[in-house]
């Protein structure tokens, strides 16, 4: 019966694994850029979400209504005023300058939030399902959902609406694109903005299950990189599939080996497999 | 001769230093078919980047329908009908057929005519049709060349630009992209023809010019000019 408790473990983490990658796998498939502030992001949403909640006395998760948005539009104000000015002078400006942006991002966070630790705790945190002898946290479950959600909207999104469509072209030929009349730069802001926005989402499950510190971006980057490599850039069943795995590599590993177990599939997989999952 | 849909006055266009196009000009009359040939590199290809806005001009203007588009995004292009299906079709590759010809109705302009301009599409390649949940990767090149032709048609363009249409295709499947080519024509709409295999184009087309080392050395009525006329621009002897 414990196996059945950790592979519903690995699936139940696996969602928030899944939605920290996605923004980070939209980026490297339709901007062809390593965000390396990723981690940075998530973190700024999980602050969002834990300040606004305190100050409100609001439940964290109807916060999304607020920080959705919010980064959304910092997301196409970072590329359309940054990202794409240095994007014309090549790929390593450009990575070069989120690696900056991950900088400042996390000692702003320190100079404004302090180093203490945060966690926005709601409501529904101890509570625990029993069934039989597997028990599953309402939380997890509210969090396997969010994440779920958002990539299913993310994926409808992208299939069936003229701008999901033409982000879609713009990852396949740039130039092919244009000549459709959409505008390169423009598509990439509003890339960048959903990437953003589906890091205050990662950000607000981070916050409702651990706590975190300005400094715990690195962290989820690297987990959100081993979910691009899995995955395959690019790829939203990817993603899913990915944050699965990595989920239950985390689960079975426990504390000690989790971590490790997780870095040998993603330096297997670039071995074997380097395109991913689901890319030809 | 009817007004020209499109003008190029003496454009030049460079890649750094290299100067691709020297000083082109060329008239298109609206609703003909013009061919313009000329060996590699003779600068055709980038011409037709450079009018569909691909490509920055570094001198001369380019006039569509009497106003001034020189210098003007692809994206803006586009919108005032003009489009352009390059050189070796540029699918989306990763995107289904009946995506890629959506695709060509972004422009809003375009978009509450799509059922209409998608069954045309159709109509006019029926084997679009059957595939048209499959990925456009997976075609062969006659049919992806189906789709970039498609794909512009659904922007609704006043002109095209045909940038190589027959590279690498199978001669018989050439033979049905005229004809195509040659019914779009009939439904109005101007086309400007660049190709390398040189009889056909001629043939297709009732205006005919030709480049040379980036400049337009012979323009003229497709029967009146002579085949040695053709052949000593061509080759420049």
């Amino acid at each position: 019966m414990q196996i059945v408790q950790l592979i519903i473990n690995g699936i139940l983490l696996g969602g928030i694994y899944a939605v920290l990658g996605v923004g980070m796998t939209m980026i490297f498939g339709i901007v062809k850029l390593t965000n390396l502030a990723h981690g940075e992001f998530v973190i700024l949403g999980a602050y969002a979400s834990t300040l606004i909640s305190t100050t409100l006395g609001v439940d964290p998760i109807l916060t999304l209504i607020v920080t959705i948005p919010i980064m959304f539009l910092i997301g196409m104000g970072l590329q359309s005023g940054l990202i794409n000015r240095v994007m014309l002078k090549g790929s390593e400006p450009a990575l070069l300058v989120t690696f900056g942006l991950s900088i400042i991002l996390q000692d702003l966070m320190l100079l404004l939030f302090t180093a203490d630790a945060r966690h926005a705790g709601g409501a529904y945190s101890s509570i625990v399902f029993n069934i039989g002898p597997i028990s599953i946290a309402l939380l997890d479950v509210i969090l396997l959902a969010i994440s779920l959600v958002t990539i299913i909207i993310l994926s409808l999104f992208l299939k069936k609406t003229y701008l999901g469509r033409s982000i879609r072209a713009t990852s396949d030929d740039t130039q092919a694109a244009s000549l459709m009349g959409v505008s390169v730069k423009k598509t990439y802001g509003i890339a960048m903005g959903i990437a953003m926005a589906t890091a205050a989402v990662a950000g607000l499950c981070i916050a409702l299950k651990w706590t975190f510190y300005p400094s715990s971006g690195g962290g989820y980057l690297l987990t959100a990189f081993g979910v691009v490599v899995i995955g395959g850039m690019g790829s939203i069943p990817g993603t899913m599939v990915a944050g699965v795995i990595l989920g239950l590599a985390q689960v079975i590993g426990g504390a000690n080996w989790g971590q490790l177990i997780s870095y040998l599939i993603m330096v297997l997989f670039l071995v074997v497999r380097p395109q991913g999952l689901f890319n030809k | 001769m009817s007004e020209p849909i499109l003008k190029v006055e003496g454009v030049q266009a460079k890649y750094g230093d290299f100067i691709a196009v020297h000083s082109a000009t060329l008239d298109v009359p609206e609703g003909k078919i013009v061919s313009l040939i000329g060996s590699n590199g003779a600068g055709k290809s980038t011409l037709m980047d450079t009018v569909a806005g691909l490509h920055k001009p570094s001198a001369g203007k380019i006039y569509f329908k009497g106003e001034d588009i020189t210098g003007l995004p692809a994206e803006k292009i586009v919108l005032r009908g003009l489009s352009l299906v390059p050189q070796g079709s540029r699918c989306f590759i990763r995107m289904s057929v009946e995506d890629n010809l959506i695709m060509g109705s972004f422009p809003k302009t375009a978009r509450k005519n799509v059922k209409k301009n998608l069954e045309r599409v159709y109509s006019l390649f029926p084997v679009l049709k059957e595939k048209r949940n499959d990925p456009s990767g997976s075609l062969s090149g006659g049919q992806r060349q189906m789709v970039a032709i498609g794909r512009a048609l659904m922007t609704e363009p006043d002109c095209l630009l045909f940038d190589e249409l027959s590279l690498g295709l199978a001669p018989t499947i050439i033979k049905d992209i005229y004809a195509n080519v040659k019914d779009i024509n009939r439904d109005g709409t101007t086309i400007l023809l660049v190709e390398q295999d040189t009889q056909r184009a001629i043939k297709t087309g009732e205006i005919c010019h030709v480049m040379l080392k980036g400049n337009v050395v012979l323009s003229g009525l497709s029967k009146e000019l002579g085949d040695d006329e053709i052949k000593k621009a061509y080759f420049g002897i």
